[in-house]
């Protein structure tokens, strides 16, 4: 019984940890900001950026963990976006192509790039190391064939809403900003619900449900900071679009691994493969799945930086795998694949995307940030061996 | 003859279990010493406990070789007297050649560089020695079992051989490789290599030993000389025991036939040409527990495997009826689907995903049992789970907790329940109760006896006679990838499956 306790705290201790983490970096780099003299750290115009300059990196991270949780690895993420963003801009810029057809073209390139690499791996079982680092190698070869060297530019302004638009205000209040007050609000609301239901759930299965103090104190916290970042964003410009997006992406990946059947699949896949085969589960077909759905992902990053840039460059998503990775064992997930959660993952992210602004702002040297941010995930990882093993 | 070695009062026990209790060996020099016995009697743990797998001081009892007391502090302190153990798996590199593998760990080489030449010349000696003609620089991982076979004794002669164990060499070996492998004892015993061989085969231990020791249940039950060497001694002193475990109670009520195989064969996935399952028939009712004995590797997992889902082999043939019906098993979910389950023998590696709670191993084979629309209902989830935690008592804070937490019969029940959330017709039990205490296996019988009682089939794969004669209608024994017989309950006796195996296995060799 002792065990039992011990091991549902330190579940628990993790996910707080994750975002007691995310709350103290900010903390630090407010105070830190603030004694330089600088105008607040967490200003609506920062808080926006952080979510615009970061977002590709939750869009990869997501599908990354599928990938990771099964087993496997990704390297050729970064090659993806640049090359599906060369091909959005080849589409819109040179063949004129209206946006939504555009999108949805090169979504469909981005699916065809997963089913390439993701049909090695699952079926003649290459590693995927080896494949990825190919396609990684190709893609980046087949951007610079694309674009000839050359950017391709500038995006009509609906290609640009994608990453730099913002919601519109349909109460008419403009300032602040009806549309984004309503949504804070209710946000604070369904997170306050979910949180309660899967306490009443886990008292129910007979599982030692968390301090209430913790629970409750957890809960404000959240609040408050949706609260707060709600408040600000709606005296700025309102929500921006990628905020939405990634919040919808965010909800709809993190039911499909916790509550669907496909889902469930995928853990046992990477928890034990030849156990989940004999379970009747088509290993094979689940991890093609998870390569095609990290290549519509990367497409859809890809378009999101390309139009942040208003161009296409040869030189995109250099080291978005690796911010993408870094974020998915941030958060939590395991290198032998079978765990990690889709919020630690979007966590994590956003502590890397925190790091990254707050040491900007600070004046911090990028040759100091690299290795600060190398530290970081080195320590995540080292927690949760430590955890573990204790 | 002097004696060279002489083993006293060995007593190795592991957590909960004494796998050796006070045995005495004694080997002369430049002998033949056979070591018999079932599945579990203890062979290899004393093999261990004399190569120095299991240190000095890790057991009780004294070892005298050569005149003097053995202190092994690992296999290199034994080695260096000229021990020299040859696993059942071989422990050779596959893709390494020859030389490479004869001299690894005890490379000929000065200040760490190795002299390929002499290394080369060396081994051309050694493989003269051991009839193998093929050259030093060829990759082991090409050649077959049998030369494979002849390399690790080879390799052994590099070491100085003086005591050189075998165990079970050939059991994955074709006659004609066995056969050449036996006339190379007898060689190696006439330039004074003593040696002790683990086998089953009765016809390859009268043909080259001089002496046998029979073990039973972690203790030394005879040692007999050539001249008293009989199939009939041998195998009642490897059997003769009193029922260790006690079994429940059962009624047998076997009703119409269930589940039928018919001409089942299949090929090795990897060695092509290797015939694995040749034409097995088998017919299960309902309501019975139905058993398959046989030695170890003789292809029982196999034959299962292979039906449930062609998840074992390649080149299947032959046909599978539930209720009289032709039923596809080309998948698992199919299998599955037609209303066959299989429990597998290695619960950790193929059976359970061990980082994961009980709740979640117990639902995964039937997933949309708790999904709608493949949307899971967890709470649905946690009542199925809930619920095979009351119905086979599986010890357990809660079904959130970790399955690597429970001890093995608990394991084992959570396995159970997540086959019989599938809502099989047929369960084949692989080893069901292996590496589980004696309490918790009479927990599984019960189980057991329960599911056939509610009419279904059971198809039990055990390596321990005494609980296939306790809980089986009927028993095919299977050797050599066929079934060689069959008895019912009251023609049962371990004499009598042992005899089938050992007579098998004299024909075939």
């Amino acid at each position: 019984m002792a065990d039992q306790k011990q091991s549902a705290l330190a579940g628990h201790l993790r996910e707080n940890g994750m975002l007691l983490a995310l709350v103290a970096i900010v903390v630090l780099f407010s105070i830190l900001v603030s004694a330089q003299g600088k105008p607040m750290f967490l200003q609506a115009p920062n808080i926006t950026n952080i979510f615009l300059q970061n977002g590709h990196v939750i869009i990869l991270a997501l599908g990354m963990l599928l990938i990771i949780v099964a087993g496997h690895i990704d390297l050729s993420v970064g090659s993806a976006a640049a090359f599906t963003g060369a091909v959005a801009a080849w589409l819109t810029v040179d063949l004129e192509l209206p946006v939504p057809v555009v999108i949805v073209l090169t979504l469909i390139v981005g699916g065809l790039i997963g089913a390439a690499q993701g049909y090695w791996v699952a079926f003649w079982r290459i590693p995927s190391f080896i494949v990825t680092l190919a396609g990684m190698m190709v893609l980046r070869g087949a951007t610079l064939l694309l674009l000839g060297g050359q950017n391709i530019g500038p995006f009509p302004k609906s290609f640009q809403a994608m990453s730099s638009g913002f919601i519109p205000d349909l109460t008419g209040m403009e300032k602040p900003h009806g549309l984004t007050l309503i949504i804070t609000a209710l946000a604070i609301g369904v997170i306050t619900w979910i949180g309660l239901r899967a306490r009443r759930r886990d008292i129910e299965f007979g599982m030692t449900p968390e301090p209430a103090g913790l629970f409750w104190g957890r809960t404000a916290i959240i609040a408050a900071a949706v609260g707060f970042v709600g408040f600000q964003l709606a005296s700025f410009r309102g929500l921006p679009n990628v905020l939405i997006v990634l919040t919808v992406l965010t909800v709809i990946y993190a039911f499909f691994t916790e509550n669907t059947v496909q889902g469930r699949r995928i853990y046992a896949v990477g928890g034990n493969e030849k156990a989940a085969k004999l379970s009747g589960i088509r290993t094979e077909r689940l991890v093609f799945f998870c390569f095609v759905n990290m290549g519509v992902l990367a497409a859809l990053a890809g378009m999101m930086v390309t139009a942040r840039l208003n161009s296409a460059t040869p030189k995109a998503g250099t080291g978005f795998e690796l911010d993408a990775i870094a974020a998915v064992f941030i958060g939590g997930a395991a290198m032998a694949g079978g765990s990690g959660k889709i919020i630690g993952v979007v966590i994590g992210a956003l502590i890397m995307g925190v790091m990254n602004m707050g040491m900007s702002i600070l004046g911090v040297g990028i040759d100091y940030q690299q290795m600060i941010k190398g530290l970081v995930l080195l320590a995540a990882v080292i927690f949760d061996v430590y955890n573990k093993n204790k | 003859m002097a004696t060279l070695l002489e083993m006293r009062e060995i007593t190795k026990v592991f957590p909960g279990v004494k796998a050796l209790d006070r045995v005495s060996l004694t080997v002369e020099a430049g002998e033949i010493h056979a070591i018999c016995g079932e599945n579990g009697a203890g062979k290899s743990t004393l093999m261990k406990v004399l190569s120095g797998v299991y240190p000095h001081g890790s057991f009780d009892g004294e070892i005298t070789y050569d005149g003097t007391p053995l202190h092994n502090r690992g296999i290199r302190d034994s080695e260096a007297k000229g021990i020299i153990i040859i696993h059942q798996e071989l422990a050779l590199i596959p893709l390494l050649s020859i030389a490479e593998n004869l001299f690894m760990g005890n490379e000929v080489a000065t200040n760490g560089v190795i002299s390929w030449p002499l290394a080369m010349q060396k081994t051309g000696e050694l493989l003269r020695r051991v009839g193998l003609n093929e050259p030093p620089s060829a990759v082991v991982g090409k050649l077959g079992v049998g030369k494979q076979q002849l390399i690790e004794i080879a390799k052994a002669l590099s070491k100085n051989v003086r005591l050189l164990i075998l165990d079970e060499p050939t059991a994955a070996l074709q006659e004609a490789d066995a056969d050449r492998l036996l006339d190379l004892m007898l060689e190696l015993k006439a330039q004074g290599v003593t040696q002790i061989i683990i086998s089953h085969k009765l016809n390859e231990i009268s043909r080259v030993a001089d002496r046998i020791t029979v073990i039973r249940d972690g203790a030394a039950v005879s040692t007999l000389t050539k001249a008293e060497i009989s199939e009939d001694r041998i195998i009642r002193d490897m059997v003769g025991r009193d029922m260790a475990h006690r079994y429940p109670e059962r009624t047998p009520n076997p009703g119409d036939v269930l589940f039928e195989v018919e001409g089942w064969s299949c090929m090795h996935p990897e060695q092509a040409g290797r015939q694995m399952i040749k034409g097995v028939s088998l017919n299960v009712r309902k309501g019975e527990i139905v058993g398959i004995a046989g030695l170890m590797g003789t292809g029982r997992t196999e034959l299962a495997m292979s039906i449930f889902g062609r998840s074992y082999g390649k080149g299947h043939a032959g046909s599978v009826r539930m209720n009289g019906q032709p039923v596809d098993v080309s998948t698992v979910s199919k299998a599955i689907a037609a209303g066959i389950s299989y429990v597998t023998e290695d619960r950790k590696a193929l059976g359970l995903i061990l980082e994961e709670p009980i709740l979640k191993n117990i639902s995964l084979a039937n997933l949309a049992g708790i999904a709608s629309r493949s949307i899971l209902n967890k709470r649905r989830e946690a009542q199925v789970a809930e619920g095979y935690r009351k119905q086979l008592a599986i010890r357990t804070p809660g079904v959130q907790q970790k399955v690597v937490n429970l001890s093995g019969g608990n394991q084992q029940k959570v396995v159970l329940s997540k086959w019989l959330f599938t809502e099989p017709q047929l369960l084949i039990l692989d080893e069901p109760t292996r590496g589980i205490d004696v309490g918790a296996k009479f927990e599984i019988y019960t189980i057991m006896k329960e599911l056939a009682e509610q009419g279904r089939g059971i198809l039990m794969i055990s390596s321990e006679m005494p609980e296939l004669l306790g809980m089986c209608d009927r028993i095919y024994v299977m050797n050599e990838g066929r079934i060689v017989g069959e008895l019912t309950r009251d023609e049962a006796s371990q004499e009598k499956i042992m005899a089938l195996i050992v007579k098998d296995v004299g024909r075939a060799a």
